[in-house]
């Protein structure tokens, strides 16, 4: 064996050692950083959040995207998700992904949200109160005369009408336990405005109930007793809930207004599903194919099924470690690219048969299979190559994680398939022509008939 | 041997033909786009208990969204689409549907109107610079030859013809089979460009050769044999791929089953315009039936 065979070779055995380890054994993938896969949102389940902010009553619309971000990112790290993602896109948008998130709806309302907390009145004739039914769902109640209404709660500051709600906090909240009740409260303080607006609220609704509302859930309606200028507190919740509340306003505000321009949930377990699913397809897919090449190719075919196989392996590792976010597009584009790594080694393969074919030996139609093959597997694979740019492009400016996923994994696996037919299968191939098998050429042709061409060869 | 270039009028007609139904269609029912191109909400559904179509529009109706359009994905498993919903719709529809029995919490897709002209208009755009990135690049790698500009062209023919048989076959069926054009059929459009020039190119590849084995042969046999030669090569790729999408289609589920469709199809198309259309439109250029075709007709 030449040298240059035997290095080949010990190359492609490290590869591939190296390869497996980094896709079952713990402790390499731990020393990487790199335990799991990392799953995309169809396969994850979570939510893709794109909103679009209306800056055009800011005076700096860039410090205001920042604030967004940055209070977005703090009421995300209340909820405990792991590993979102939040991140600008453009001039006025935000995509936001929830991995692994139960309570959607809820998030959706406090991210979105410039004022988390809302205080509401009664508009009526008369007395009256507000009515939660069995769920604490605010119920309108038509009650002699007048049909009560829920208004927020306004009251004016230099002559301009505003509403009342938590953006007047003072950052500094804190949950307490009330003495008397032994029931926990949230505790705030009115900033200056705040300071005035609560006052003239409060004055107004004097011994009148006063809505507190989370977005658009009641939290509690408690009677106003006194005109209150400074603080107050918020009842209602339970321990757990009343710390949670206290984070997300103690995180600040959004400077401006957000609109929810686009959305994409998906549960768990239909996640779950995708994954055993493409699993089994993809060994499916590449047994049948080994097996094609195994029957129509004989002993090439078996080395093309030995270089597959060491291909899939270091494709995945090379998911695992890059590490590139799997979605089912992605998964898809991987398989694609497995029958994609076939065609190198059938161009190769069909020079080879036409070499042996003009009377060459077996080496030597090895290595002028794969000269003339090498353009035309560079050529076709560049055109692949284009297009994976184009959808990745195509994929990250639409904010469509599937596409970039899909772009991503057929590259790599496109890229990593001409590493295998150039390195591996030569390797192999040369190796077996100077075996004993090289002298029998019934091995090396394929199994159908052709027929010849005329007129040149 | 084989001739593929004779009867190539023959080709020609059976893909226009197929072609031609496919845009009546289109103009006539339009094209089934997803939300991604049309904006509104899909709500994807999994009942616990026995539930029809029926029950499903009442609940809608009384909700006043009579026009909601539902659609059977499975045994008690559905998807309902709809235009924007205001805030606290959602809710409303969630929960009507809780009381029905949801087996879990629905999947949701929501796009609205901008970000779907947005969408549609990346698409278009992405699709033009591949065809154009294309017909660069292959008219650059044949530059050697004379006219190469004739290659790129027809290449690109080539894949047009692809994408217009894919459109076609979604027009056609995508009522019936409920498929529809999304931002994932365009990926797998563009995969499917990517796919059908390899094999364009390989054929390309070998006439290239062959000229240049400046034999005493006219075009017509020089690309014939092409194709003959290439044969192999030609259909073992495209069978692998297709076996190994096959495996994808039948065993991955409803989700990505449109766009596995596109890929066969495209795969389908691709072979065959490799081996039928591609090369014949390349001799039919170089013998000047395109130029008396024009002439006829005008």
């Amino acid at each position: 064996m030449r040298r240059r065979d035997k290095l080949m070779l010990l190359g492609i055995l490290i590869l591939a050692a190296f390869s497996l380890l980094a896709l079952t054994w713990h402790p390499l993938g731990k020393s990487l950083d790199r335990e799991e896969f990392r799953l995309g949102l169809d396969l994850r389940g979570g939510a893709h959040l794109v909103y679009e902010a209306d800056l055009s009553q800011a005076d700096n619309p860039g410090e205001a995207m920042k604030g967004v971000i940055n209070v977005i990112e703090r009421r995300i790290n209340a909820y405990g998700v792991s590993e979102p993602i939040i991140q600008k896109m453009g001039e006025d948008r935000l995509l936001v992904q929830l991995p692994g998130i139960k309570e959607i709806e809820e998030a959706k309302k406090l991210i979105g949200r410039t004022a988390l907390i809302n205080f509401k009145e009664l508009k009526s004739d008369g007395n009256g109160d507000f009515n939660f039914d069995e769920n604490g769902r605010l119920i309108r109640v038509k009650k002699g005369e007048g049909e009560y209404i829920v208004i927020p709660a306004t009251a004016k500051i230099n002559g301009e009408e505003k509403e009342l709600t938590s953006k007047y906090f003072k950052g500094n909240t804190v949950v307490v336990l009330n003495q008397m009740t032994n029931q926990p409260e949230v505790a705030f303080e009115w900033n200056e405005e705040g300071a005035k607006l609560f006052t003239q609220i409060t004055e107004r609704l004097l011994h009148k109930p006063l809505g507190i509302f989370l977005g658009d859930e009641p939290i509690s309606a408690p009677t106003v007793q006194a005109i209150i200028s400074e603080r107050g507190v918020i009842t209602g919740l339970d321990l757990n809930r009343a710390h949670w509340l206290s984070s997300l306003l103690n995180a600040g505000r959004i400077p401006v207004p957000l609109r929810n321009i686009e959305e994409h949930d998906v549960s768990p377990t239909l996640g779950a599903d995708f994954i055993k699913w493409g699993l089994v397809a993809g060994i499916v897919g590449l047994s049948l194919v080994i097996l094609f090449m195994m029957l129509y190719y004989r002993l090439p075919g078996v080395i093309a099924g030995c270089a597959l196989l060491i291909y899939t392996a270091m494709v995945l590792a090379a998911f695992k470690l890059i590490p590139v976010t799997l979605t089912l597009a992605g998964i898809a584009g991987f398989i694609l690219s497995i029958g994609m790594a076939v065609d190198a080694n059938v161009l190769i393969f069909e020079r080879m048969k036409e070499e042996v074919r003009t009377g060459r030996t077996v080496r030597a139609a090895i290595e002028a299979g794969f000269n003339r093959a090498w353009p035309a597997i560079r050529d076709s694979n560049v055109s692949t190559f284009i297009a994976c740019g184009i959808l990745y492009w195509m994929g990250s400016s639409l904010a469509t994680p599937p596409v970039m996923g899909f772009a991503l994994t057929l590259f790599i696996g496109v890229a990593i398939s001409m590493f295998t037919a150039l390195v591996v299968t030569r390797t192999f191939l040369r190796i077996s022509g100077i075996t004993g098998a090289a002298k029998k050429l019934a091995l090396f042709i394929p199994a159908a008939p052709e027929a010849s061409p005329k007129g040149g060869s | 041997m084989i001739d593929f270039v004779t009867r190539r009028r023959r080709y020609f007609l059976g893909s226009a033909l197929f072609i031609i139904c496919g845009l009546i269609f289109l103009a006539v029912l339009g094209p089934p786009l997803g939300i991604d191109f049309t904006g509104g909400v899909v709500m994807g559904l999994e009942f616990n208990q026995p539930i029809t179509q029926d029950m499903l529009e009442v609940k809608l109706s009384e909700l006043g969204h009579s026009g909601a359009i539902i659609q059977s994905t499975g045994k008690n498993s559905f998807l309902v689409r709809t235009g924007e919903l205001e805030e606290g719709e959602k809710a409303q529809i969630t929960k009507s549907f809780k009381d029905l029995g949801l087996a879990s919490e629905p999947s949701f897709d929501y796009v609205s109107d901008p970000i779907a002209k947005e969408k549609a208009r990346g698409a278009a755009i992405a699709v033009a610079i591949a065809s154009i990135g294309i017909l660069l690049y292959i008219s650059w790698a044949f530059r050697k030859l004379p006219n190469p500009f004739r290659y790129g062209t027809c290449a690109v023919i080539a894949l047009v013809h692809d994408v217009l048989i894919v459109t076609a076959f979604f027009a056609i069926f995508g009522r019936y089979l409920n498929l529809e054009i999304n931002l994932m059929f365009i990926t797998g459009i563009l995969a499917v460009i990517g796919y059908s020039i390899n094999n364009t190119i390989v054929v390309f590849d070998r006439v290239r050769e062959n000229l240049s084995k400046g034999m005493r042969l006219s075009f017509e046999a020089v690309v014939n044999n092409s194709l003959v030669e290439t044969l192999g090569r030609s259909l073992n790729t495209s069978l692998t791929t297709l076996v190994v999408l096959l495996a994808i289609f039948f065993f991955v589920g409803v989700a990505i089953r449109s766009f596995i469709l596109v890929l066969l199809i495209g795969i389908i198309a691709g072979t065959y315009s490799s081996l039928f259309i591609a090369s014949q439109i390349l001799v039919a250029w170089e013998k000047g039936e395109l130029v008396r075709l024009f002439r006829r007709s005008s």
